[in-house]
């Protein structure tokens, strides 16, 4: 697209090396306790959670006039590792990090989209996940155990109050942007939603007020697969084996969804492996391919969070919860500049759901930019697509706070 | 050209008596004119940017189908404080427009306006956009639903020149205005100033106030201009 004069560079897949101008280098999560025992954070469906620990990272410096926060919210299998590289990964065992930087490099870093020698970037691990805040794996202080299916529901609404209770503890008052795709997206939203003064640009990348039906669908099977898994053991299986198997199969299947039929087609096609058939293992590279997303999962990922985690997903209704069923007076609310970007093959969270929702921000007479970006990376494309979304993200950071014109 | 001067002066007199006084000079003038596209930098470029800008009033505001780069809602967020949006559909030009810090729609206007409220904006604007379109008068129809107000300026196919072009040489007309050849030229609905205020009773419109663009510069629309105007701006509004 235009203006490549002014726009970052993108970067090749596999990630900058530490020491090279466009990385934020080593990083080291930190972590910061919200809520105790005593006192602890209430939840949206009810209950409540205490102690909670979050872990989060950040890069770049807070300006002294705190007016230069990127909030990045992460999705269902992210963490608060968003770029770098992380020096405590052997430490934590988390050893998967030490062959990938975080998941959003290409965008985040010295001179990239996200100018981390801009902005201060902050990201953290939201409740329920396996990477560092407390979730159903930590340790619930009544049993001393594993909390396992005794966690509490969380929604993307509690995710969002913990971020604002983060932010309230670093000092920060406002954020310059908050930024998610897909279930971070919903985050970004829920942001521009329940602290309309907090925000002064929100970016939506793949995701809509709401999952669709064959999303819940989808989300659906993939729990199934988990609980029905003989390992499972209602969630209480941290001292012997995980459900690997559901695991897995849960997230093959989601990474379906993730992909396109045409992508599909252009990547693996019907190429088998092996020449000859081999009666029913792993024939075609698009069953290789799945195989290993498994697989890669299981060593990384907690089964009990990710049924905690689709269930957030499933439960998000921005319209049901700000607007009495109605996107329209719920998006009134907003005082943000917001930015919708979708991608023409992603049918978890179709062009047609993003359209709706930027149609709802025009009937609420809000300035908003929508983008249907052409992709044929599904899902994954706001991932993948980096050169535009950088571009688009580079340009919409400047865009003048609301009330400035 | 294979007209001769007297063959030439009887056509354009056919058009409108007043050509009859013109000199040969005049005349070889007009046949033997440039027909290279104007630069955006040239005075008349973009004129309706600048009647546009005088109608609307501050922190109006202003739907802008098919805005292009979004210069014209940059200046109008800045000078009047309006609540802008901007449709577009070329990805270099929504880019454009996110750069511009515009707030744009990406979107295909024959897809409609469906889902923008009823009378949401003061003005819709429709710049050198209806000849582009697909169904122009549903779009007209549209404008006229979601703004109080609805601004159109369009090429006029009547225009003398553009009526010369095609007698003379009998090919597809190129001028300032229209400087496409036939083949790579957006333009699929080709209409006169005539035609398009003929339409205005089949979609219970009426024109409020009208400029064009003609010879002695802009100035306001006056009888004969089917054939004098290069280009026309019309603010409408539904008929009560």
């Amino acid at each position: 697209m235009s203006d490549s004069a002014s726009a970052p560079v993108p970067r090749r897949p596999g990630g900058d090396p530490p020491d090279s101008p466009g990385s934020v280098g080593m990083t080291c999560a930190r972590t910061l306790q919200l809520a105790t025992g005593q006192n602890p954070f209430a939840l949206e469906m009810g209950g409540s959670v205490g102690p909670i620990h979050v872990e989060y990272e950040t890069y770049g410096e807070l300006s002294p006039g705190r007016d230069n926060v990127i909030l990045i919210t992460h999705a269902l299998s992210g963490d608060a590792h968003v770029a770098g590289w992380d020096a405590d990964a052997k430490k934590t065992g988390r050893l998967w990090r030490l062959k990938h930087p975080g998941w959003w490099d290409d965008i985040v870093g010295p001179g990239k989209a996200i100018d981390t020698s801009r902005y201060f970037v902050l990201c953290a691990n939201f409740l329920g996940s396996c990477y560092g805040t407390t979730g159903p794996m930590s340790d619930n202080p009544a049993t001393g155990r594993p909390y396992g299916l005794s966690f509490p529901v969380v929604t993307v609404g509690d995710w969002v109050q913990l971020q604002a209770r983060l932010l309230d503890a670093l000092g920060i008052d406002r954020v310059h942007t908050v930024v998610g795709g897909s279930l971070g997206g919903q985050q970004a939203l829920e942001w521009a939603l329940a602290f309309p003064h907090r925000v002064e640009r929100a970016i939506v990348l793949a995701a809509s007020p709401r999952l669709s039906a064959q999303g819940l669908a989808f989300n659906a099977v993939g729990r199934q697969a988990i609980m029905k898994d003989p390992h499972f053991h209602d969630g209480d299986y941290y001292a012997i084996a995980q459900p690997n198997h559901g695991l897995a199969v849960a997230r093959m299947m989601a990474h379906i969804t993730y992909l396109s039929e045409e992508g599909m087609h252009e990547k693996f096609g019907r190429r088998r492996r092996r020449q000859q058939r081999s009666g029913f293992g792993v024939e075609f590279e698009v069953e290789s391919y799945l195989d290993h997303q498994g697989r890669s999962f299981v060593e990384r990922f907690d089964a009990n969070s990710y049924l905690y985690i689709t269930r957030a997903m499933d439960y998000y209704d921005a319209a049901a919860k700000w607007g009495q069923g109605d996107l329209v007076q719920a998006c009134r609310r907003i005082r943000s500049q917001v930015m919708v970007v979708s991608f023409s093959s992603d049918w978890l969270y179709t062009p047609a759901q993003c359209r709706e929702f930027a149609l709802a921000l025009c009937r609420a007479h809000k300035p908003v930019t929508y983008v249907n970006v052409p992709s044929r990376f599904g899902h994954d494309a706001f991932l993948v697509e980096n050169q535009t979304v950088g571009h688009l993200l580079h340009h919409f950071l400047k865009t003048p706070p609301p009330g400035s014109s | 050209m294979n007209f001769n001067p007297e063959q030439i002066r009887a056509l354009l007199t056919a058009i409108d008596p007043s050509f009859s006084s013109l000199s040969e000079e005049e005349l070889a003038g007009l046949v033997d004119r440039p027909t290279a596209p104007r630069s955006p930098d040239s005075p008349i470029s973009r004129w309706q940017d600048r009647i546009i800008q005088q109608l609307i009033p501050q922190k109006g505001s202003v739907l802008d189908l098919g805005c292009g780069d979004g210069q014209l809602l940059a200046g109008l967020m800045t000078t009047k404080q309006v609540r802008g949006q901007g449709v577009e559909l070329d990805p270099q030009a929504v880019m454009q427009c996110v750069s511009r810090g515009v707030p744009v729609f990406q979107s295909d206007l024959d897809a409609g306006l469906k889902g923008f409220a009823d009378q949401s904006f003061d003005y819709v604007v429709l710049e050198e956009t209806m000849q582009t379109l697909r169904q122009p008068l549903d779009v007209l129809r549209e404008m006229l639903r979601v703004g109080r107000r609805g601004i159109v300026s369009f090429p006029n196919f009547g225009f003398w020149q553009v009526r010369l072009d095609l007698a003379l040489r009998g090919a597809m007309p190129v001028t300032h205005c229209l400087p496409y050849r036939w083949y790579d030229t957006p333009n699929i609905h080709l209409f006169s100033l005539d035609d398009f205020l003929g339409c205005l009773p089949q979609i219970h419109a009426t024109v409020l106030e009208s400029h064009v663009l003609a010879a002695e510069g802009i100035r306001s629309l006056q009888p004969n201009d089917n054939i004098f105007a290069q280009e026309v701006l019309c603010v409408l509004s539904a008929r009560d």
